[in-house]
């Protein structure tokens, strides 16, 4: 693998919390473009990977470098300034807010003059046109005055990952992105993944293994903090340690 | 009726009211309820849209009016420098204790703001120009641009009044600019925002600070007003009233704490015959609106509106 075509690298991650090692001695590497899947059992340190990477938590030890810079001293917020963007496990809307507003404060952020508490919101409206597109890629455009807490699960979870998109990251940051849905959502939101993925690097969290099959290119199977194997899914599959720490796991 | 016909309907009635209050009860009282509402929507600026409840918002009114009051008698400044003294005292604060508080949330938040609070009202007792228990008294209340006697009533009231309208315009302005959108979403998901790029603890200091300020302008405005500053403004009641007017009135609402005030106000004043019972008579009104109005008087009103249209 040539290094320089790695868009996000970790070089010995380490996690201890107070002597539980949740994240141990990772060395993950996201090649840019992939849509990579992060799996493994429940408690295998999938989450506290992604707070590590996005910065929510700090690594005991080890480094983490996305386009060959330093970022794990960086705060969450230059984090995902840089390009790193993320999604929650749970979803993460802006309850009050309407599906357009819940878009603007993504794109505001980019448009700047965010602390202007003397301008009208007015001057907001000019994003209105590019947020009503962005809702209309992932099927909301009629929803646009909906507050985001009165829309059903699959829809909060498009909007949330309309919302991240709005910020055009090099880097998606997916936490379970299909969880909690029903069998035609998944299908919608997998599809969605799909889409954005095209012009930018995925990683992503998943339980879903047929999604993980469908989509992704790369999979690293974490097992107890470690990483346990990686390669395609076809690879995956067969390892024999993988059959039995994962799907041995589940049975 | 058009949202924005019930808001110019709305306006219009409390700017009415203004205009006419000094002819329907004392000036004084009027020119100290305006005062207290606009200390209250200062406060809701903080509590209601950033969701921080500080529990220290006494020392900037207070600390305001004894800056105000010490610049005009003192050095003889103008009254307009009192009130930007008063102002810069809040800010100036705001931003050492907000800096410091904001890195906590919760109670954690309040318990900070309240300790520093505590600080700026011993240091109150111990400075001798304060004055002491006796206050600091005799504040001029000068001339407005040089012309206008501010010691007639009507003259004082409207320049109050004025002042008071103006930073309610600010404070409204302030809810609804892109500022103002992005602090109501690091209310309602901070880690969400944080993950869009948002430095949250900027914006939460930046509202702090302005909450502080424009608490500092009320503050400034009262000394003028009663033409004395003196401890109660500072101690830890203070701050607990503003909540308990806040509250009242409707939190995260842009009338509400100006409603609440009015009321607080109008309580004090007219039941002070019964001395210590007004204490007795605020805290049951206070828990019979968090039993059973929990958004206050005029979000309560506002969500009957909204069901009825």
């Amino acid at each position: 693998m040539v290094p320089d075509d790695l868009l996000l690298e970790t070089r010995d991650l380490t996690k201890d919390f107070g002597g539980f090692l949740a994240v141990k001695h990772v060395d993950l590497r996201v090649r840019r473009g992939a849509i990579h899947a992060l799996i493994g059992p429940n408690g295998a340190g999938k989450t506290t990977v992604f707070n590590l990477l996005t910065r929510f938590l700090s690594p005991t030890s080890g480094s983490i470098w996305f386009e060959g810079r330093d970022i794990t001293r960086a705060r969450p917020a230059q984090v995902a300034r840089q390009g790193v963007v993320r999604s929650f496990q749970i979803s993460a809307v802006f309850p009050s807010l309407t599906a357009l507003e819940n878009i603007r404060v993504a794109l505001q952020r980019a448009r700047g003059g965010t602390f202007r508490f003397w301008r009208s919101d007015r001057v907001l409206e000019g994003l209105d046109g590019r947020a009503l597109s962005l809702l209309a890629d992932v099927g909301l455009e009629d929803q646009r005055d909906v507050a985001a807490v009165e829309l059903p699960y699959g829809q909060k979870r498009a909007l949330e990952l309309a919302t991240t998109l709005a910020l055009e990251p090099s880097l998606l940051l997916l936490d379970e992105p299909t969880q909690g849905m029903g069998h035609e959502d998944v299908g919608r939101v997998a599809e969605l993944i799909r889409r954005a993925a095209a012009g930018r690097t995925v990683l992503m969290v998943e339980h879903n293994l047929p999604v993980v099959a469908g989509l992704c290119d790369t999979i690293t199977v974490l097992q107890r903090g470690s990483i346990l194997a990686e390669g395609s899914y076809a690879e995956v599959s067969r390892d024999p340690r993988v059959l039995e720490a994962y799907i041995g796991a589940q049975a | 009726m058009t949202v924005r016909a019930r808001a110019v309907l709305g306006y219009g009635l409390l700017v009415g009211i203004g205009l006419a209050a000094p002819f329907l009860v004392y000036p004084v009282f009027a020119m100290n309820v305006l005062c207290l509402a606009l200390f209250a929507s200062a406060f809701n600026l903080l509590l209601g849209y950033a969701g921080l409840l500080s529990f220290g918002h006494a020392a900037f009114l207070g600390a305001a009016a004894y800056a105000a009051g010490y610049v005009t008698r003192e050095w003889g400044l103008p009254t307009e420098a009192g009130l930007l003294a008063g102002v810069a005292v809040g800010a100036g604060l705001g931003l050492g204790f907000g800096a410091l508080a904001i890195r906590r949330s919760g109670i954690y938040f309040a318990m900070i703001t309240l300790g520093f609070a505590q600080l700026v009202y011993f240091l109150a007792i111990e400075i001798p120009w304060t004055g002491g228990e006796d206050g600091f008294q005799g504040i001029p209340r000068g001339k407005l641009l040089g012309v206008l006697n501010l010691d007639r009533p009507l003259v004082m009231y409207y320049f109050v009044y004025a002042i008071f309208l103006a930073a309610f315009w600010l404070i409204q302005r302030t809810i609804a600019s892109p500022f103002g959108h992005v602090l109501r979403a690091i209310r309602e998901n901070e880690p969400r925002a944080l993950s869009l790029g948002y430095e949250v603890s900027r914006y939460k200091l930046t509202a702090f600070v302005l909450s502080a300020a424009l608490s500092g302008l009320a503050g400034a405005l009262r000394a003028f007003v009663n033409q004395f500053a003196a401890l109660p403004d500072l101690y830890w009641h203070t701050s607990g009233n503003v909540v308990l007017m806040t509250l009242l009135g409707g939190m995260g609402t842009v009338t509400g704490p100006s409603v609440g005030a009015l009321l607080v106000g109008v309580l004090e004043n007219y039941l002070a015959g019964l001395g210590s019972w007004v204490t007795v008579i605020t805290g049951t009104v206070f828990v019979l609106c968090v039993l059973s109005f929990r958004r206050g008087i005029v979000g309560e009103v506002r969500a009957l509106v909204k069901r009825s249209f």
